[in-house]
């Protein structure tokens, strides 16, 4: 229950080189301009926040981070290095590993299997190469456990957990491999209160062991609980970039709801006894 | 509320979790389903054909069911991996087709057009894997492409070699016979003759399983068969996975187009048309999940075997053998439907 401690990363000196730096970054899907001039930094133990609604862009920005897309404009630098990656193995391989909503984990699989998913470690050699087993189901164990996740069956199908579990579980793999930077898709959008507040638990570990971490939502409530960076994306372009210092949930509310338009909304609700802004899942 | 380390190297056991008999872990294993119907088939012949239960009429059923088996785990793999493959059935013809004609035409040692065959089906095996990760339709319909292609192709160049829809015979070649001692030779224990396909079958249930729960590939076959983006997102080789598995398929119908010329001397050019859907409905009986990432070698194995007992069982039995189309039907639906409630009841929690 550290969540409400305020992180004092935005105080960190300004000549570390960030982790992931995208300088106007833009991606056009033929004559669709899916993202233009976004800037956005990742540093080492802070949470950058990016947010917007539907259809901001938030999607295509993570895809160009996590090596499924490659931008048509703007400088993308990785540790201070400029970088155009190829395949999600290459960011892999970099060190940022990405966290979709729902695409995660594969749900038939064991948890124990799913945890070393595309990096299973081997014992043995040559025809008798082997997945290590035991040491797999020790390891899944103990790292959830470290995470703080106990779990039941290490067996168990991951599509009976939770889904706040699974995400759980895909963060702790990331931390697990050594990632650098974690980026997240949408952590909290299909979850409940209490299930939010659990995975914003493991994102904050996450970013106290020292990783950098992007977390994309279209919930301010959630971002400003545990972000230090906030980018704001709207039909594709840079609304706002704020520190932690700068903004008040309040007024990262009313930018990401676009201002005037929460105005309206307001007026138009008000004979609602109790509106409920609180970013309801599509 | 605090939790105790678990001692190092021991399972935790946690008050939580139930114990879990062996039966209730037998009832969550994929081949449930068709064991349970492969014990039922197997009573029901034993009453109702005299002969079933004879160790030779064993060693036939064993037979029938090594040559769908053979097709049948690779093809489960397959399935696992989330992919179908309608050529399967041709190609174990065109495989037997090129070994055949290679070694007539060119009259080379036979093991040089076995070895052409083998480079060729896999071959065919990387065309259908290779198509269907550069495009992006259903395997299903690549491989109906594939399929219709092979057929034209095996009468096709069959009748312009060799005038007639079958091949010359290729008996009396160099090379015959230690190739029929490989791919369809008998062994004789305690005076019951089995076919040297019931081992080709065991290797291949022996290998699938290997590769499939304890090899890396085997961890890539499930995912991309059970969450081909969550794969990708984690770095599985999506594409080399899914080459490899119609490799296998290549491989196994290679081994069953050899058997067939070796067996039978000469090939008839049609045949084949329709077994992939044997080889299909064996590995769904056997507890595969059609939409892929669930399933097992030994289950598909085990449909193979519901099937040859149901083909030879009606002919001891003694009925007309039109009746084993409506016994496949039946069995596929009971199946499925076994299936899915035992993995309903296998995968609640509470």
């Amino acid at each position: 229950m550290t969540t409400e401690a305020a992180p004092e990363g935005a105080t960190a000196a300004p000549e570390r080189t960030p982790l992931v730096e995208l300088d106007g970054v833009s991606k056009y899907y033929g004559n669709i301009r899916a993202l233009e001039g976004v800037s956005l930094e990742v540093h080492a133990g802070e949470i950058s926040c990016v947010l917007g609604d539907n259809g901001a862009g938030k999607s295509t920005l993570i895809k160009i981070i996590a090596g499924l897309h490659q931008h048509d404009a703007g400088t993308f630098r990785i540790e201070g290095e400029e970088a155009r990656l190829a395949s999600p193995r290459e960011a892999l391989d970099r060190g940022i590993a990405t966290v979709y909503q729902d695409l995660a984990v594969v749900p038939l699989m064991p948890v124990w299997r799913n945890f070393f998913l595309g990096s299973e470690p081997t014992k043995g050699a040559g025809p008798f190469k082997r997945l290590d087993v035991d040491a797999m189901r020790r390891t899944t164990h103990a790292e959830l456990l470290r995470m703080g996740i106990d779990l039941r069956d290490v067996d168990q199908p991951i599509g009976t957990l939770s889904g706040g579990e699974r995400q759980c579980v895909a963060i702790a793999r990331a931390v697990y491999f050594g990632a650098k930077v974690l980026v997240l898709d949408e952590p909290t959008a299909a979850l409940g209160v209490k299930q939010s507040g659990v995975v914003l638990k493991y994102v904050a570990a996450a970013r106290d062991a020292g990783l950098g971490v992007v977390l994309i939502t279209h919930n301010p409530h959630h971002a400003y609980l545990v972000g230090d960076r906030f980018v704001l994306l709207k039909r594709g372009a840079m609304s706002g970039a704020h520190t932690r210092a700068e903004i008040t949930l309040d007024e990262l509310t009313r930018q990401m709801a676009g201002g005037s338009e929460l105005d309206d909304l307001r007026h138009e609700l008000e004979r609602t006894p109790e509106p409920d802004l609180g970013g309801g899942a599509p | 509320m605090s939790t105790t380390a678990p001692a190092p190297g021991k399972p935790a056991a946690d008050e939580r979790l139930l114990k879990t008999s062996p039966l209730k872990k037998f009832l969550g294993r994929p081949e449930l389903g068709s064991v349970v119907g492969a014990v039922a088939v197997f009573l029901f012949f034993a009453v109702v054909a005299d002969s079933f239960l004879r160790t030779a009429s064993l060693a036939t059923v064993l037979y029938a069911a090594s040559t769908i088996g053979i097709m049948a785990v690779p093809v489960a793999l397959l399935m696992i991996g989330g992919e179908f493959d309608l050529s399967a059935g041709v190609m174990v013809t065109t495989s037997a087709l090129i070994s055949s004609m290679f070694s007539y035409q060119m009259t080379a040692n036979i093991w040089v057009g076995v070895g052409v065959s083998l480079l060729a089906t896999l071959a065919i095996g990387v065309f259908n894997g290779v198509m269907l990760i550069r495009t992006d339709p259903p395997s299903f319909i690549i491989t109906l492409g594939t399929f219709l292609m092979l057929t034209g192709m095996n009468l096709g160049f069959t009748k312009l070699i060799s005038g007639t829809v079958s091949t010359k015979s290729i008996s009396d070649m160099e090379g015959f016979s230690s190739a029929k001692d490989v791919f369809a030779s008998t062994i004789t224990i305690g005076g019951v003759d089995f076919k040297i396909t019931i081992v080709w079958w065991l290797a291949m249930i022996a290998v699938a399983t290997w590769i499939l729960l304890r090899t890396r590939a085997g961890n890539w076959i499930f995912a991309v068969g059970g969450g081909e983006q969550a794969a990708r997102a984690v770095g599985v080789p999506v594409g080399r996975t899914k080459i490899g598995l119609y490799m296998g398929v290549a491989f196994g119908a290679w081994v069953s187009g050899q058997h067939l010329l070796f067996n039978y001397d000469v090939v008839q050019s049609g045949e084949g048309v329709g077994n992939e859907l044997i080889y299909i409905i064996a590995a769904v009986i056997g507890g595969c999940l059609i939409t892929g990432g669930y399933g097992s070698a030994v289950g598909a194995a085990v449909g193979a075997l519901i099937f040859g007992m149901t083909s030879k069982g009606i002919v001891y039995a003694e009925w007309n053998p039109d009746w084993f189309k409506f016994f496949l039907g039946a069995m596929l639906l009971l199946a499925t439907l076994l299936n899915a409630w035992v993995r309903k009841r296998a995968e609640a929690t509470k």
